[in-house]
């Protein structure tokens, strides 16, 4: 087991997301300390990839500007490194299939784990297929989160079962990016998931951006995940994005820790 | 990894949990339809009554003496109705998605052929469709675009990444997220997750089905070599299919080598690729060493993608198929070449195909038989060519 748990230790999480280099490496430093002291309690880093296949424009954007700054996977090996000297906030990549395989899937573990990394989300890696991935992140004592939409169905028992980390639970279909209003039954999902394995915490994500969907998302749930609306504040504010950023997750963190 | 829709090590699904039980519930469909009488009476009769099948095996006399060996013979899949072999898929699948209970369709389209097919017989059965295109390609194949909204469709340009078409199969797969109850993605080739390089293949292989009944009939006796051109495949894994356990018919996949396998401009995949997980498959793709895919290029946008379905690259592993690259000068000589020799103009994407025949024909002997898959007809493609040789076209 990961570091992962601890970001549920305290209540209800706020997970951030930031896509590593947008604009450049040492902004993404300076959000995530800035994060963190806000009160983040999981953070989510983006490893650019050239075709994200889940992602909305906003994210879609962000892997772009990332890639043309020149961030690659060793760079953010290494940012994840120079974090760990300076916060134990929880911190997972968030990436696609082809980043790890093509690095090699036990080398990208290994080195994922040296660096103090906590877990990997790669959203086109579903149950069938997560063995290939989970096994190598378990052998080096890293989570591979595991999915769950409101397409899952009677699936999501199978993948509740064998979750590690938490359960990330897509809140609506489609892609990522800003929602007016999410209308699935998230509470269902989530209590079809602790039937399965009551101890897993199960977070919500995809078209959260305000204080009032966080705080509804995370009372039916273990906490909630934004990513396109602080990646709007990047791709905003560009370098000066920190005071920005920091704000919004102060603002975020206190509804999802009100939320009962 | 998975067993599921596997071909060696490659193959699988690599998609978004969001999709799952669309592609579960894709395949029960399907294993239930693919032995049934009464789908596969209707399917047939689209595929003669209204698609024109089945396609002519033409022997090209003057190209056999012109190149002085093979015997060759051209698989006439330009004749059939909308121009291409992409509608024997598109008919499959369009008679599964009804099956299913699905109103609306969405597909993604390179050259614009799969979109025209697709296009066309949502237009048939009166269903929503809705066509995803790069929006360099909806330059390139403007007359396609047409043709689709002509038929009843939306057409989308797609502006991610390179707006080509990997970037409309991404768009696509993002839509059908989005929407998924009553839509379904009728994908264009042997290609994307589980089951639809099966689906694709097992649509497309009416093409040798064919030609091993009319060069029998012919020749009484097998081929010596079926060649086509290969993007993401599917009129090569179509040409191969019944071929592949007859180990004395060679089968070769003609991939688009763009300005040399030697340059960044090349879509040539199992030349240049390697190993990889990308559009829902592990198969082999052009990328870098992090594993970020790619831009290629092909003078064909129907050949410009950087990956290859998982059957060909399983194909490549054991040796069955060989692939060769041809460069875009090759492919536009063998395009002007079968236009003059025979009075077939063939499509860009086919002409990669003929480009290699004119290489190994001559050397084989006059009592070797030749087929070549002519994949679609090359009006849309009149325009690039002259462009290509200096000339402006305005139609």
């Amino acid at each position: 087991m990961s570091n992962i748990s601890s970001a549920f230790a305290g209540g209800k999480a706020f997970i951030p997301f930031v896509t590593c280099g947008d604009p450049d490496i040492e902004t993404t430093e300076r959000l995530v300390l800035a994060m963190a002291e806000a009160g983040a309690d999981l953070i989510e880093l983006g490893v650019p990839f050239s075709d994200p296949t889940a992602e909305g424009v906003v994210i879609q954007a962000a892997n772009l500007r990332a890639l043309q700054g020149g961030m690659t996977t060793d760079k953010a090996f290494a940012l994840v490194e120079r974090l760990r000297q300076q916060t134990k906030v929880p911190l997972v990549f968030m990436t696609y299939a082809n980043v790890v395989f093509s690095y090699g899937i036990e080398r990208f573990c290994a080195r994922a784990a040296e660096v103090g990394l906590d877990g990997l989300i790669l959203p086109d890696v579903p149950f069938e297929e997560k063995e290939e991935f989970a096994a190598p992140a378990r052998a080096c004592g890293l989570d591979l989160v595991s999915l769950i939409a409101p397409t899952s169905h009677d699936r999501i028992r199978a993948i509740a079962a064998q979750a590690e980390g938490f359960v990330y639970c897509v809140s609506s279909l489609g892609v990522t990016g800003v929602r007016s209003e999410i209308t699935t039954d998230i509470g269902a999902m989530v209590a079809l998931v602790k039937q399965a394995n009551p101890a897993i915490p199960c977070a919500v994500g995809f078209g959260i951006s305000t204080p009032e969907q966080a705080a509804a998302m995370a009372a039916v749930s273990d906490g909630a995940i934004v990513g396109s609306a602080i990646v709007k504040l990047c791709a905003q504010y560009g370098a000066d994005a920190v005071p920005h950023v920091a704000d919004y997750v102060r603002q975020m963190k206190a509804a999802v820790a009100s939320a009962n | 990894m998975s067993t599921a829709g596997r071909f060696g090590i490659h193959g699988g699904q690599y998609i978004p949990e969001t999709l799952m039980n669309a592609v579960i519930e894709l395949e029960e469909a399907y294993n239930h339809y693919k032995d049934d009488p009464d789908f596969n009476a209707e399917l047939t009769a689209l595929l003669n009554d209204y698609a024109g099948r089945p396609s002519r095996l033409y022997y090209a006399r003057r190209m056999t003496e012109d190149l002085g060996g093979a015997k060759i013979y051209l698989k006439r899949e330009d004749l059939n109705h909308t121009g291409a072999h992409k509608i024997n898929n598109v008919l499959g699948q369009v008679l599964l998605a009804r099956k299913m209970g699905k109103t609306r369709i969405i597909a993604e389209t390179g050259a614009g052929q799969h979109g025209v097919a697709t296009a066309t017989a949502a237009a048939l059965f009166g269903m929503e469709c809705e066509i995803y295109m790069g929006r360099e390609d909806t330059v390139r194949q403007a007359l396609n675009v047409y043709k689709m909204r002509l038929l009843g469709s939306k057409v989308h340009p797609v502006d991610s990444g390179t707006a080509t078409l990997k970037d409309a199969v991404s768009e696509t797969f993002r839509e059908w997220v989005s929407r998924i109850d009553d839509t379904h993605y009728v994908l264009g080739s042997v290609m994307g997750p589980h089951p639809f390089p099966t689906i694709v293949r097992d649509f497309q292989a009416v093409i040798s089905r064919e030609i091993k009944q009319q060069v029998m009939e012919l020749e009484h006796r097998l081929p010596d070599a079926v060649l086509a051109c290969v993007g993401g495949g599917s009129n090569a894994i179509g040409t191969f299919y019944h071929f592949i356990d007859d180990p004395g018919v060679r089968l070769i996949g003609c991939e688009a080598a763009g300005r040399g396998v030697d340059t960044f401009e090349t879509a040539a995949t199992i030349a240049t690729g390697r190993l990889g997980v990308f559009h829902g498959m592990k198969s082999y793709f052009c990328q870098d060493d992090f594993g970020q895919i790619a831009p290629v290029y092909s003078i064909s946008a129907g050949l410009d993608y950087p990956g290859v379905g998982p059957e060909h690259a399983w194909l490549h592993d054991t040796g069955r198929a060989e692939y060769v690259p041809i460069t875009d000068d090759e492919a536009v000589d063998a395009f002007e070449y079968l236009s003059r020799i025979e009075g077939i103009i063939p499509a860009i994407e086919s002409a990669h195909a003929v480009a290699y025949a004119r290489k190994i024909a001559p050397a084989m002997s006059k009592d070797k038989i030749m087929v070549i898959t002519i994949s679609g007809r090359g009006d849309k493609d009149c325009a690039a060519i002259a462009r290509y040789r200096g000339e402006e076209l305005y139609e």
